[in-house]
């Protein structure tokens, strides 16, 4: 059966809806993890409610330019681009969205796209702190980029496609069918540069309030970053759900993506409790040194051995 | 070049050899009055209040020796991040503006450019007897006495210093008033601005800012 353009679209919203308020509750649960850690009791789960409501409904903003109103447009954008083209449930018609052949080189696209385009509106507020925040942000990015590419070479390799609907099918079949066992190596190269996507701890000096307050979104505010902080609860799980399709055999129901999701973004969470934050010199460092070799072995896992 | 010399229209010539005219009152600052900004519909503007008292986000800046006592409300044991507070580093983003303690008229000209560049509604506390009376800085040659002739005050909180405890009580009072709509500083700090900028100006000696900073 296939649904007209109408029905996907509608379904692609109602993912969307699912995948917004998922992600605006794990960040809260995430959140509460991190101060229990700390011995706090922590905010409130449903915080990001409250904020992304008090922000929206702020009664003056200022603007700097048409390219800081764009900004957080572009990153919204690579936010739901991302989401858009990915399938989300495998095997449903309802939520596989509009994932074609050679949709990963698509998705790679989106997650630099956000990037850009915010580099590119923060650096029009004329603020230091955004410009600096910008250049050490695509720097760090740039490095995790190359051994997440690498990653993806070694499953495109490996399963002979670009696209993340037939990864993900290749994988089906129990436990020992996910690249995780299939290709262990490149799945330690992507989760490790997994770390640097999510920005969290070891690798968070670019939002750092403690460093440079705050980085890219310094003089955003308001709605602006109303749009920001939404982008963020979807694209946290958008990340970790391309990650599960990728690395661990995608899900077939919702239960299974939450259950999944959840514990791939926790792993990062995780590792942020427990590490210190890194300069952006030593995670460039870090990045090239480790995640890099191990793509590159990945690469030749994938090609000779596999 | 001095401190005036620095907002005066000037020639720049650029490494590239492009030669621009740079008017840093004009391109910096803002050159408009605040305007009063009228709530939205009753029901839709209680509804706001209760998101906004509900997410108070604090500039993360200490103008006193009453800072001191904002870390320990980061901490396991009074932990201010139940009550929907968080600290924010940048005024643009914040939307509590905490005076901690005694203010000298360096730091008031500080605290007017912060907050005049906070989006509103804006709410202010202000921690001490230092901010009500002058405290034992009453009769300072360089502190003002009481801040609500300068800014618009929503909550004092009194004490020298103030507990943690005091601090977050603080909070659950500011919270009360937002909810009632009764914290509407920022509209009355633009109701009243020539007045508010007739007293800031009667003690900052040599005024070398721009009026408006938003």
């Amino acid at each position: 059966m296939e649904l007209t353009l109408t029905s996907r679209i509608l379904y692609s919203l109602l993912g969307l809806f699912i995948v917004f308020n998922y992600g605006l509750l794990q960040s809260g649960v995430m959140r509460k993890i991190v101060a229990r850690v700390a011995g706090r009791y922590g905010i409130p789960v449903y915080q990001s409610y409250f904020d992304i409501i008090k922000n929206l409904a702020k009664r003056s903003q200022i603007t700097h330019g048409i390219m800081f109103y764009l900004g957080p447009i572009f990153r919204l954008g690579g936010g739901i681009g991302l989401f858009l083209f990915m399938p989300m449930i495998f095997g449903s018609i309802y939520f596989k969205n509009f994932s074609f052949t050679g949709d990963i080189v698509l998705l790679m696209y989106f997650q630099f796209f956000g990037m850009l385009g915010m580099a590119l509106g923060a650096g029009e507020a004329g603020h230091p702190n955004s410009t600096i925040g910008i250049s050490r942000g695509l720097a760090q990015f740039t490095t995790v980029e190359i051994s997440f590419t690498l990653a993806i070479i070694a499953i495109a390799i490996q399963y002979q496609t670009l696209s993340v609907y037939n990864i993900v099918a290749a994988q089906q079949g129990g436990i020992l069918h996910w690249t995780l066992f299939q290709n262990p190596v490149a799945t330690l190269a992507g989760m490790l540069s997994f770390l640097g996507i999510m920005r969290h701890a070891p690798f968070n000096v670019v939002m750092a309030p403690q460093e440079i307050p705050i980085g890219p979104p310094t003089e955003y505010h308001s709605t602006y970053l109303g749009m920001l902080q939404s982008n963020r609860a979807i694209l946290h799980i958008v990340e970790s759900a391309l990650f599960m399709n990728l690395f661990f055999g995608g899900a077939t129901n919702w239960i299974e993506f939450i259950v999944k999701t959840f514990f791939i973004y926790f792993t990062t969470v995780f590792v942020g409790v427990v590490f210190p934050r890194y300069r952006v010199d030593q995670s460039v460092a870090w990045f090239v040194k480790v995640p890099l070799v191990i793509g590159v072995l990945g690469v030749i896992y994938a090609t000779y051995i596999n | 070049m001095t401190r005036m010399d620095d907002l005066k229209k000037r020639t720049v010539t650029a490494p590239d050899g492009e030669v621009f005219t740079v008017d840093p009152m004009k391109e910096y600052f803002c050159d408009k009055r605040p305007e009063v900004q009228e709530p939205a519909h009753p029901l839709l503007e209680k509804f706001f209040n209760w998101a906004r008292s509900n997410s108070l986000w604090v500039l993360g800046w200490g103008t006193g020796c009453g800072s001191i006592e904002l870390p320990p409300l980061t901490t396991p044991r009074f932990d201010m991040f139940r009550y929907g507070v968080q600290m924010r580093p940048t005024p643009r983003q914040a939307g509590v503006f905490i005076i901690s303690g005694y203010l000298a008229v360096k730091t008031l000209k500080r605290v007017i450019r912060a907050y005049e560049q906070m989006q509103g509604p804006k709410y202010i506390i202000a921690l001490g007897s230092c901010t009500i009376n002058g405290g034992m800085y009453y009769d300072s040659f360089n502190t003002i006495n009481r801040l609500d002739h300068y800014i618009p005050v929503d909550v004092y909180i009194t004490g020298c210093m103030p507990r943690p405890e005091a601090i977050l009580s603080g909070f659950v009072e500011l919270k009360k008033r937002i909810r009632a709509g009764k914290a509407e500083g920022a509209n009355d700090y633009a109701e009243r601005f020539d007045w508010y900028k007739a007293n800031q100006k009667k003690v900052i000696k040599g005024w070398d800012m721009p009026d408006y900073n938003w």
